[in-house]
């Protein structure tokens, strides 16, 4: 059973001018214990939003118009605002995008982490600093070091005291937004690797978002292909890599090195993702299409599901997406 | 805390600083200690010889004596408490009632925000002194609603600096991080932004008590002052009304000189807070004193030779 089911998920934001940006829309994606999700899109397109609106941590001006967040069989996005406070952190952590910067500097890392302990559970601060000396050790950060103040910590440092706060109430599903940006190679591998020994030793669901198709190859189950706030595609990560069905995720996986033949050019998809404010009529990827139709700039395709488990948001073509249901 | 130990290492760098403090604590150090200094009861007169009215300063009396033959030297020291008190007392209302205010106006914003920015806006154009004197002249003299009332209409700056800086600290993703760890309002502005602001506060607050011994004088010295005290202010007053034409100058000049001695300690000091924790000092983790390396060989990290000389 899914322990996460988000369905129709979309989130606006209020203009001042008081017209509404349709930031993401209809996203829907299941996680089911113990399994991985990469989020993949151009930086824009919603995957940040969209994990913030699960927490319901969107800035003043977001909105969440429609959709279900379900936790274990609750709508997270109904309950009240204290009861939310046990879901964050407890249930679903999140660690942010240029997460060094997420500790406060004024404090000494190990409070930081004891604080988010003694919000969820009700253990002495002894038990707590035993168990920050523990997690610390997790990530590869000496007890001692509990004690000191984030600018003494290196990024990569802080950046795993992040994902040790994340671990620190057990929680069963950890967003990962981007947590290896700002990162130099070989402590992105680092810190990849670590995501995934702790998936395995805690049995936790990860949800990674990232415009690193490499990475999602290694530690992904499923992928979700967000294009301009929608899903494009979403299927397992095994289909997305060898049987994707929407041009923009074969343009994505063109647009990326190949180890086998590595003098090959690297293919662009020449323009930008659309505006927020001047979204295209049909389908958001019409305008920088290889094989649009007409069909695809007046109407927005349906996401279509092919296989179980693999669905498509794209006009079918003839031999192509025959015999895909619309959800 | 870390942070006010890095401000105090700068700050015993800085002459005009250390100047500053020590100016102040010398006043501090003559309120707490007046009954031993003064050498006589400055509200017991002294003799009732008219001689003594008035007399110019000798070796009895080094600074004279005033009007009524008390001695100005064991006025002017127990004055020290009086305006101490006013000053430290109404400047923390003030910084508690500023801070408070601009806490909630910066975190919570929104309409209730720029409600209590409108009431700082309204207070702050408002001059304080001439309000002040029309309050005092309806409520009554008294040394506590003196500090009130000075307290209560001096926060206006203060409510406006520590919203500015809450505005920029609570954008900053240390804040979301604590709303997702599941933290409350309350807590993430008490624990997480409060320490944030809390050096520019005092700061602020050293400035703000030489504004509040300022106000008590000018207060004291146009008549309103507690007319069961003597304070610098009131012996102004006093030499004002009655000494000048008699070309007393040891009843005027002291009380002058005490008010601009510890208002120019105080903004001295508080000068230097400010320039010190204002343009936020940052520190990277290489250059914590810890792990700085010293680069040439046989040169010892600075830290380290500090920790010797200790």
């Amino acid at each position: 059973m899914a322990i996460l089911e988000v369905r129709n998920l979309s989130v606006n934001y209020l203009t001042d001018e008081g017209t509404a940006l349709r930031a993401v829309e209809g996203v829907s994606f299941s996680l089911e214990q113990g399994r991985s999700l990469g989020l993949v899109g151009e930086s824009g397109c919603g995957k940040t939003t969209a994990m913030l609106g699960i927490l319901r941590l969107l800035p003043a001006e977001g909105r969440i118009v429609s959709g279900e967040v379900v936790y274990d069989g609750v709508d997270l996005l109904h309950v009240s605002e204290s009861e939310m406070r046990e879901y964050r952190w407890g249930r679903i952590s999140i660690v942010f995008q240029g997460a060094m910067n997420a500790l406060n500097p004024v404090r000494r890392v190990g409070d930081q982490i004891v604080e988010a302990i003694m919000l969820h559970e009700s253990v002495d601060k002894r038990t707590a600093r035993g168990r920050v000396d523990e997690l610390l050790g997790m990530v590869g950060i000496t007890s001692e070091r509990a004690s000191q103040y984030p600018h003494q910590y290196s990024g990569g440092m802080r950046q795993r005291a992040m994902i040790a706060m994340a671990l620190a109430c057990t929680p069963n599903i950890l967003i990962a937004d981007e947590p290896t940006t700002a990162l130099d190679v070989m402590i992105q591998a680092q810190i990849l690797d670590l995501l995934q020994k702790l998936q395995k030793e805690l049995e936790l669901c990860i949800v990674l978002v990232t415009h690193d198709l490499g990475v999602v190859a290694e530690i992904c189950d499923d992928v979700l292909v967000m294009y301009g706030g929608k899903t494009a595609e979403y299927a397992s990560a095994d289909i997305i890599y060898n049987e994707s069905l929407h041009p923009y995720t074969q343009r994505l996986l063109e647009a990326f090195p190949d180890v086998e033949n590595p003098a090959s050019t690297l293919a662009s998809i020449p323009g930008y993702p659309p505006p927020l404010d001047a979204l295209p009529p049909g389908c958001r990827f019409e305008p920088r299409c290889h094989r649009r139709k007409d069909i695809c700039a007046v109407k927005s395709p349906p996401l279509l599901a092919v296989n179980s488990g693999h669905y498509v948001a794209c006009h079918p073509d003839k031999g192509r997406l025959n015999g895909a249901t619309n959800r | 805390m870390q942070q006010l130990r890095e401000i105090w290492r700068t700050f015993r760098r800085r002459p005009m600083g250390i100047v500053g403090a020590l100016m102040l604590f010398s006043v501090v150090f003559v309120a707490i200690f007046a009954p031993w200094l003064a050498p006589y009861d400055p509200d017991v007169k002294i003799d009732i010889d008219p001689e003594d009215l008035l007399a110019p300063p000798d070796v009895e009396h080094l600074l004279g004596r005033d009007d009524a033959g008390k001695d100005v030297l064991s006025q002017l020291i127990y004055g020290a408490r009086v305006s101490l008190t006013v000053g430290f007392v109404a400047s923390f209302m003030s910084m508690f009632i500023g801070t408070t205010v601009g806490l909630i106006a910066g975190y919570i914003g929104g309409r209730i925000g720029n409600a209590l920015m409108r009431l700082t806006d309204f207070l702050l154009v408002i001059p304080d002194l001439p309000l002040m004197l029309v309050i005092i002249s309806i409520w009554g003299r008294g040394l506590w609603k003196i500090i009130f009332v000075i307290g209560v209409l001096g926060w206006t700056y203060n409510a406006r600096l520590v919203r500015s800086q809450v505005l920029s600290i609570k954008e900053r993703q240390f804040v979301l991080r604590a709303r997702a760890i599941g933290a409350g309002s309350l807590r993430i502005i008490l624990r997480h932004i409060f320490p944030q602001v809390l050096p520019l506060i005092l700061a602020q607050a050293v400035l703000s008590v030489s504004g509040a011994i300022i106000a008590e004088s000018s207060l004291s010295f146009l008549g309103l002052g507690d007319p069961t005290l003597v304070s610098w202010g009131m012996m102004l007053n006093f030499a004002f009304e009655r000494a000048i034409s008699r070309m007393a100058w040891w009843f005027l000049l002291p009380p002058g000189f005490a008010i601009v001695w510890v208002s120019v300690g105080l903004i001295m000091m508080g000068t230097t807070l400010e320039e010190i924790v204002n343009p936020r000092l940052r520190t990277h983790h290489l250059f914590d004193p810890r792990h700085m390396v010293a680069l040439i060989a046989g040169v010892r990290p600075r830290a380290e030779a500090e920790g010797a000389m200790e």
